[in-house]
């Protein structure tokens, strides 16, 4: 059975259909990717499925778990086994880098405060963070705060890690960083991972599956070398726009992996 | 939940129909603020965990330390106008040692709390739906309700505590340093001395007015706290909402003020 599972979810936001019955499996260990255009309803999916927004119709599962109905401490349970990272990492712009790793530990736990600050020092030097520690985030580098945004959602040791747009707003070299990151923790800790973006770059390098979104439905999901091969429409366009062809994006794949 | 999903209206048909609406939003956003309130106020049985009474400490130290100098000078000239303005009047009848009582009476009664409120929520208050508002924002308060880390008791409830006894304490020293202001100008400007003023002070002062001005400032301080605190979480919009929340903040607080010192005075003195 597929770890995550969306059954014909409709969602109304500001008077439009953004979710229109939308099916989706993910299974366990892989790195699914969900592309599509702004307001294809990408990110709406990502909420939903971590409970952030309830469908107006239908469910979503995690594994025999219905986050789509759950409530209070049962929402918050099906939620210890998420992390997430934010669009802009959504740092506490008050507390240290440490302090922000530390604090799922600290308020989640019973671990005494040493041992907590310990385990996020582990995460951050994972990430090569370990210089960074005692800044805030102010001071650190958009790249940088995505990392810490990481190490934070990594620090409670997750089965699932959402990405809402991990590269968007960063250099391709810090993009791909964080593509090596996310393949990274798939390898090493086996977590399934679902990333949002419009980098399709991004998606080739490290998606075992890609699904395209478009007006609230999944119209394409296929595993990268098949993607770049679809006769899709929507999907030649989305290649053609980010000047990939059908050649040159699997020998892109190639060379890094 | 503090993470909502934005609202969806069909267009009003008519100016009746979006009356109707605005009326409803107003009712559900005060709805929503209570809730918020009952259950900041249910989180403070954690107040003495290390984690909260850190920031609740914090929250002290914003509302109280760092407002000490706008509420001196303003304690201080509001004790002076009043004293000049009374003292001014009163001297027509040849009553200026009346001023001492003049000044204490509305001071403690009326003034100081009123004063004490509105700086409290034009500094504290704004500063705080800015703050929470820009968390919103930028998703910091998403990401802690993914990470099961609840907003209220982490961010309402120090803000409540902090605001809740600092500002009696803050009323106190402004009716303490207006009383001194009002002496100031009996002294320099009518002719009341130091002892006159404050043996004047003393005669007319209950018990009763102390307590029921603090019972306004306790009152003013929770209702200024769970104004900043929703206005902040329901910000939407991005830096603009953030604007418009610190500005709600501000009337609605000004507003709460206004009207439950009046009420509170409605009701002790009949």
């Amino acid at each position: 059975m597929s770890l995550i599972r969306f059954e014909r979810v409709r969602k109304r936001l500001g008077g439009r259909d953004v979710l229109a019955g939308l099916d989706l499996a993910i299974e366990k260990g892989e790195t699914f990717v969900l592309l599509g255009s702004s307001g294809s309803g990408k990110s709406v999916t990502l909420r939903h499925m971590i409970g952030l927004f309830r469908p107006d119709e239908g469910r979503v599962w995690i594994g025999d778990d219905c986050i789509s109905e759950a409530r209070g401490r049962e929402l918050e349970r099906i939620r210890r086994r998420f992390g997430m990272l934010f669009q802009n990492a959504a740092l506490l712009q008050w507390m240290t880098v440490i302090e922000n790793v530390a604090l799922p530990l600290l308020e989640k736990t019973k671990l005494p405060e040493s041992e907590a600050y310990e385990q996020a020092l582990r995460r951050l030097e994972l990430l090569g963070l370990a210089d960074a520690v005692e800044k805030l985030p102010a001071d650190l580098s958009g790249g940088m705060q995505k990392r810490v945004g990481l190490a934070r959602a990594i620090v409670m040791d997750p089965e699932i890690i959402l990405y809402d747009e991990p590269t968007s707003g960063l250099d391709p070299v810090t993009s791909r960083a964080i593509d090596r990151l996310i393949e990274d923790l798939r390898r090493r800790l086996g977590i399934t991972s679902v990333v949002v973006t419009h980098d399709l770059h991004s998606a080739l390098a490290i998606a075992t599956r890609i699904g395209v979104i478009h007006q609230g439905r999944i119209v394409e999901v296929a595993a990268p070398r098949d993607f770049v091969r679809s006769e899709n429409e929507l999907v030649r366009s989305f290649l053609e726009a980010q000047y990939i062809t059908r050649r040159g994006a699997w020998e892109n794949r190639e060379g890094t992996s | 939940m503090i993470t909502r999903e934005p609202d969806q209206f069909e267009p009003a048909i008519n100016p009746l129909g979006e009356l109707g609406r605005k009326v409803l939003l107003t009712a559900r956003g005060a709805g929503r603020a209570l809730i918020m309130l009952g259950h900041a106020t249910l989180a403070i049985r954690h107040v003495f965990h290390r984690r909260n009474r850190r920031a609740t400490m914090e929250q002290f130290f914003i509302t109280g330390i760092k407002s000490l100098g706008v509420i001196t000078i303003v304690a201080l000239f509001t004790g002076m106008i009043l004293a000049l303005q009374t003292g001014l009047e009163l001297r027509r009848f040849g009553r200026e040692v009346n001023i001492g009582t003049a000044v204490t009476v509305s001071l403690v009664r009326e003034m100081g709390p009123f004063m004490t409120g509105l700086i409290i929520a034009a500094s504290v208050g704004s500063a705080m739906a800015a703050q929470l508002g820009t968390m919103v924002v930028s998703e910091e308060i998403a990401a802690l309700e993914v990470m099961s880390i609840d907003p209220v008791r982490m961010l309402v409830m120090p803000r409540l505590v902090a605001l809740t006894i600092m500002m009696p304490i803050l009323t106190v020293y402004t009716n303490i340093l207006g009383v001194v202001g009002g002496a100031i100008v009996g002294e320099t400007q009518l002719g009341v001395s130091m002892r006159a003023y404050f043996d004047n002070a003393r005669l007319y002062v209950t018990n009763r007015d102390l307590y029921v001005g603090l019972l306004k400032a306790i009152v003013f301080g929770i209702s200024i706290c769970t104004v900043a605190c929703h206005q902040g979480f329901s910000t939407s919009q991005g830096a603009v909402g953030v604007g418009q929340a610190t500005r709600r903040t501000v009337i609605i607080s000004f507003l709460a003020v206004l009207v439950f010192g009046y009420m509170i005075s409605r009701i002790f003195y009949k």
